[in-house]
């Protein structure tokens, strides 16, 4: 067949090809849905090996190593480029749609990708497809935050070739393999994945960007470039011992964060940052169980997380915003939304039964084997707040709590036909999780149904939520404004409440204090190199003819004396 | 040295080092002497083309089976001038006779606007003598033939930047400092090799370089060499010696900006090249001192001194300009290096920022065509009005900052390797550092182009054709040489070993 010659990311980038040549409309979208579709057929039929070698600049570049770890992932970028791609149907944007395509195909081509070449290609590629997704949105706001988020990304590139091109001095390699932490090349290219990867200070961007972009560009983005990041860290960290502890903190940090933000897809990335902590800890601690555990987390939680976006995206497509203290009531004319984002957020919470629960469980299963009580210890705090933070709060504060007096229209049908698939997936995947244990990239030999972990998880959810519910009833009497205070930390009112507010803002001060100082001084060099370099500068304006023959003496001088004497 | 085995037999073929230089070196003379305007541009191209196929058959011969000399009109090296051509003159032949082609079709419709009717055929005359000049500063293997070559590319010059008149008064003080500037550069290289002549008593390449290796060096050698470098130095407008360029870019004619733009201060760097690894030799003390305490801290103040500047800068072309005081950073930093991979860097990335900096200058000839003016203020939104041009300029753009894929990757990637060959990481590390002050100028340029909208009242008005072409055969090369890298690296390389160990031994 032809279409096995081909590298899965040229299909797409084909696709985009073949998309400027249509017209606007529905021809496009069933365009935009069948790639994927044809894509993901040919991941699925791929034999393993390494499938497309080609010499490049006298490098031997493989542009298709296929094993199980790859196509897993290149199975479920696929599958969520249809979905994201089914719920924009409605989008008339030609940016967006090339750039929805453009964006999916680097991130299955670095999937893909077996030499770190090819990786840096793609990779820059997912930054420079995604952007444009923020951009589309065509505000002031949505430029300035794109372009911290490009800078960012392309940074964590040119991080990258460094680290890349020191490996190469050292060994002579470019194959993507397992590697070491040692050298000052493999902690670049560690560091290059810790910056897509959202490891914490190194986060900022996720939070900045995610909620800037379009509706449907946000359910995009929070499939590829992390989950990107997991993937290259399992396939070139897998054991490296300083994740398990990155990945907790991981858990814990974007906790106190969210409960504080008013922006519901902002808390979103919060708690899409800290489900990638999850992964991390899983990645770091490398057994076979661990690693099944944080990829298949990986998959789960790219379906989840999309589905919360897309309920997200509908309600502010409908309602034009998404500020938690702007919304409320919304059950009662969009109640497909509703009971859709609420399977996603009963998936993330990990409720038995949902695609959350039976991932997440092999997780803490190998922390548990690997005797990390203290860590697993964190991963059950964070379990907690995740189900305070997004399995409570979103779905409560947008379609429950205080009715805002908002009636929208239910989501469009095409949104809601993805929301419905996924979320179908979300259940399918929780109920009987044996297919993608199946595709997993080791034997699994785990049963997540046993009366054990059930009642565990049960008794850990049921306490939250009765928590939850005490404090609720607690709170009824008070104005409903003072409900949106009590979220702030309720569910750790029983737990060093202060700690964590003090926590919160110092760190906020901090945070503040050295970003508004970074700013200052960088505005104060700009200024100082304008004055010395701009137009008017010294440096920049027409000399007279004689002193500029005075250089030439000077430097005669110069080097006279240096040969003399030197 | 005397001892060179001479061609007897003496075919056409045997003659093409000289037919380089003799056919555009006729062809100017021509060109004033038939007055016609109509025909001096088929005269200058044909002159042209001719010299270009000869630079592409002399550099396979020479990648082929090694030097070729040839003693002009059979007077025996050292008596006699010698042309001498190994892979790094053949190769930057080849960069000076393509651009100064495929520039040719360009200036039909460029200087009908720029430059009064009635100069039209001394245009012609000037371009082909400054063409002829940089040839024959590259081919000789005489160390006054360089200068007298210098001198007839440098006057030419003169007068074309001065023909820039007509837009703007300054391109006269531009071309007036550039003069002053130029011929006291001339003179310190002349100097230098006056102080060579009375040391070795020879002005054959070949020859110093074997009585160096003699007799070693004494202080009236070591005395010239600084001449050479400072001399040298300002025609390729190392940094602080650049002051001449930046106007000089500006003011001149489109058309001529893309020409001295991708040739001039190359040719330039080639002698420097010359001079440092053929005559004179890296491993004398002397030489390294100043390599490490002038050039290496000169190149990485251009580096970031120039771009910095040329990030502030307002005007397009002149940005260009200063942008290309730092790629002369690079280059001389992958010559400071002394080693066979950083050479290697330098000579490709002459060549591709040659050929960069050329397809970008006549992009701007083109936006200037439409618009009037190259400040950005007055280029807004013209991605929309000259869809074509502006791509063009993007694409040779990219190549500018070092994006892969396109040539400048190339040249950056292996100077890069260069610098973390000999573990200088801070090198490495600069050179990535300055490629993202190129990303915010370049970036500029960009958002001018394409983000902004162009004036109330435009129209689609696309470049004339023999503008178009040109321009885009320049950037489509900057995207060749990115991918097929196969010429100019094998090229670059041969170069850079010939220079390191073989120029005198290949010869033999």
């Amino acid at each position: 067949m032809m279409i096995d010659q081909i590298p899965t990311a040229f299909l797409f980038f084909a696709g985009a090809l073949v998309l400027l040549a249509l017209p606007q409309g529905r021809l496009r979208g069933v365009l935009l849905l069948l790639v994927p579709i044809l894509a993901g057929w040919q991941v699925w039929s791929l034999p393993f090996g390494n499938l497309q070698p080609v010499s490049f600049f006298g490098f031997d570049l493989e542009l298709m190593r296929v094993d199980k770890l790859a196509r897993l992932f290149g199975l479920v970028f696929c599958l969520s480029a249809f979905l994201g791609n089914l719920y924009a149907w409605h989008v008339r944007d030609t940016v967006q749609q090339v750039a929805a395509l453009l964006y999916a195909g680097s991130a299955i081509g670095a999937v893909f990708a077996g030499d770190l070449i090819t990786l840096f290609f793609y990779w820059e590629g997912t930054a420079i497809g995604s952007v444009f997704l923020i951009w589309a949105r065509r505000t002031e706001g949505a430029f300035h935050t794109g372009m911290r988020y490009l800078i960012i990304q392309i940074g964590s590139g040119v991080i990258l070739l460094a680290g890349v091109a020191l490996v190469y001095r050292e060994t002579g390699s470019i194959a993507f393999e397992k590697m070491t932490l040692g050298s000052l090349g493999t902690w670049l290219i560690f560091l290059s994945f810790g910056i897509k990867a959202a490891f914490p200070l190194l986060h900022n961007w996720l939070q900045d960007a995610y909620p800037a972009a379009t509706v449907t560009g946000s359910v995009i983005l929070s499939a590829f470039t992390t989950k990107l990041a997991i993937y290259a860290l399992a396939r070139g960290f897998a054991g490296t011992e300083i994740l398990i502890y990155i990945g907790a903190v991981m858990t814990i940090f974007p906790l106190f964060f969210s409960e504080m933000e008013n922006d519901m897809r902002r808390v979103l990335a919060y708690s899409l940052n800290n489900q990638l902590g999850f992964m991390v800890v899983g990645i770091g601690i490398g057994t076979d169980m661990a690693l099944n555990g944080a990829v298949s987390h990986a998959f789960a939680h790219i379906l989840y997380k999309a589905l919360l976006f897309m309920g997200m995206g509908a309600v502010l497509f409908r309602t034009g915003t998404i500020k938690a203290s702007e919304l409320g009531g919304l059950y009662r004319t969009m109640p497909l939304t509703t009971i859709l984002t609420i399977v996603g957020a009963v998936s993330i919470s990990a409720f038995p039964f949902f695609s959350g629960f039976v991932t997440k469980s092999l997780t803490f299963a190998a922390v548990g084997n690997a005797h990390l009580w203290v860590i697993w210890g964190a991963l059950v705090f964070a379990s907690v707040g995740v189900l305070s933070d997004t399995g409570i709060k979103i779905p409560y504060y947008t379609f429950f709590a205080h009715d805002s007096g908002m009636r929208p229209k239910e989501a469009p049908t095409s949104m809601l036909l993805a929301m419905g698939l996924t979320a179908a997936l979300c259940i399918a995947i929780g109920v009987y999780p044996a297919p993608l244990y199946a595709l997993l990239p080791y034997d699994v030999d785990f049963t997540p149904y046993t009366t054990g972990h059930v009642i565990g998880q049960f008794q850990l959810l049921m306490f939250a939520l009765l928590a939850f519910a005490v404090l609720k009833r607690a709170g009824i009497y008070p104005a409903e404004e003072r409900a949106i205070y009590l979220d702030t930390d309720w569910s750790y009112r029983w737990l060093l409440p202060r700690m964590i507010r003090w926590i919160a803002t110092l760190t906020g001060r901090i945070w503040g204090g050295t970003t508004g100082m970074m700013h200052r001084r960088v505005q104060n060099i700009i200024a100082g190199l304008y004055h010395s370099h701009g137009p008017e500068g010294r440096m920049a304006s027409v000399w007279p003819t004689g002193s500029m023959v005075i250089w030439i003496a000077v430097l005669l001088g110069v080097t006279l004396i240096v040969s003399f004497f030197g | 040295m005397s001892a060179q085995a001479l061609h007897t037999a003496r075919t056409l073929s045997d003659h093409l080092p000289v037919l380089i230089i003799i056919i555009p070196f006729l062809a100017a003379p021509l060109t004033v002497l038939i007055g016609s305007r109509r025909l001096a541009w088929p005269i200058a191209f044909g002159a042209a083309l001719s010299s270009f196929v000869i630079s592409v058959l002399l550099l396979l011969r020479v990648l082929d089976s090694g030097v070729i000399s040839y003693a002009i009109g059979g007077w025996l090296p050292p008596i006699g001038i010698e042309y001498r051509i190994d892979a790094a003159n053949a190769f930057v032949l080849l960069l000076v006779s393509a651009i100064g082609t495929i520039v040719l079709p360009y200036t039909i419709q460029s200087i009908k606007s720029e430059i009064p009717e009635r100069h039209h055929t001394l245009f012609y005359t000037m371009y082909l003598l400054c063409f002829t000049g940089l040839l024959g500063v590259v081919v000789t293997g005489d160390a006054f033939n360089v200068f007298v070559f210098l001198e007839v590319s440098s006057l030419s010059t003169y007068v074309l930047v001065a023909m820039g008149a007509q837009t703007d008064k300054r391109a006269l003080t531009a071309a007036y400092d550039y003069l002053v500037m130029g011929t006291t550069g001339a003179t310190f290289f002349v100097i230098g090799i006056g102080f060579i002549y009375a040391a070795t008593g020879t002005l054959n390449m070949a020859d110093i370089a074997l009585y160096i290796q003699v007799h070693g060096t004494n202080r009236t050698l070591e005395t010239a060499f600084a001449f050479i470098m400072v001399g040298m130095g300002l025609k390729a407008a190392v940094y602080p010696l650049h002051l001449w360029l930046p106007n000089a870019y500006t003011y001149a004619p489109s058309a001529v900006t893309s020409f001295i733009a991708g040739t001039a201060t190359k040719v330039a760097i080639y002698v420097l090249l010359r001079f440092m690894f053929t005559i004179f030799q890296p491993d004398f003390l002397f030489e390294m001192h100043a390599v490490r305490w002038v050039m290496m801290p000169l190149a990485i103040l251009a580096m970031f001194a120039a771009s910095l500047i040329a990030v502030f800068q307002s005007d397009f072309k002149r940005m260009l300009a200063y942008s290309s005081i730092a790629q002369i950073g690079y280059i001389l930093l992958g010559i400071g290096l002394l080693s066979t991979t950083g050479l290697t860097a330098a000579i490709v990335h002459l060549f591709n920022h040659g050929i960069t900096k050329a397809a970008l200058f006549m992009g701007v000839g083109a936006l200037v065509l439409r618009s009037g003016s190259s400040f950005y203020a007055k280029i807004e939104g013209m991605g929309k009005v000259m869809p074509f041009t502006s791509f063009a300029i993007v694409i040779a753009g990219l190549s500018l900052i070092g994006v892969p894929g396109t040539a400048g990757f190339i040249s950056k990637w292996v100077l890069v390797q260069a610098a973390i060959e000999q573990g200088y990481w801070p090198l490495a590390l600069a050179i990535v550092g300055s490629s993202l002050l190129a990303i915010i100028y370049v970036w500029r340029v960009i958002e001018t182009l394409y983000m902004k909208q162009p004036a109330d009242g435009w129209v689609k008005q696309e470049a004339p054709l023999t503008m178009l072409v040109p321009l885009w055969i320049m950037a489509g090369a900057t995207v060749w040489f990115g991918i097929d890298t196969e010429l100019t690296m094998t090229a670059a390389r041969t170069a850079a070993d010939g220079l390191l160990h073989g120029f005198m031994a290949g010869g033999q």
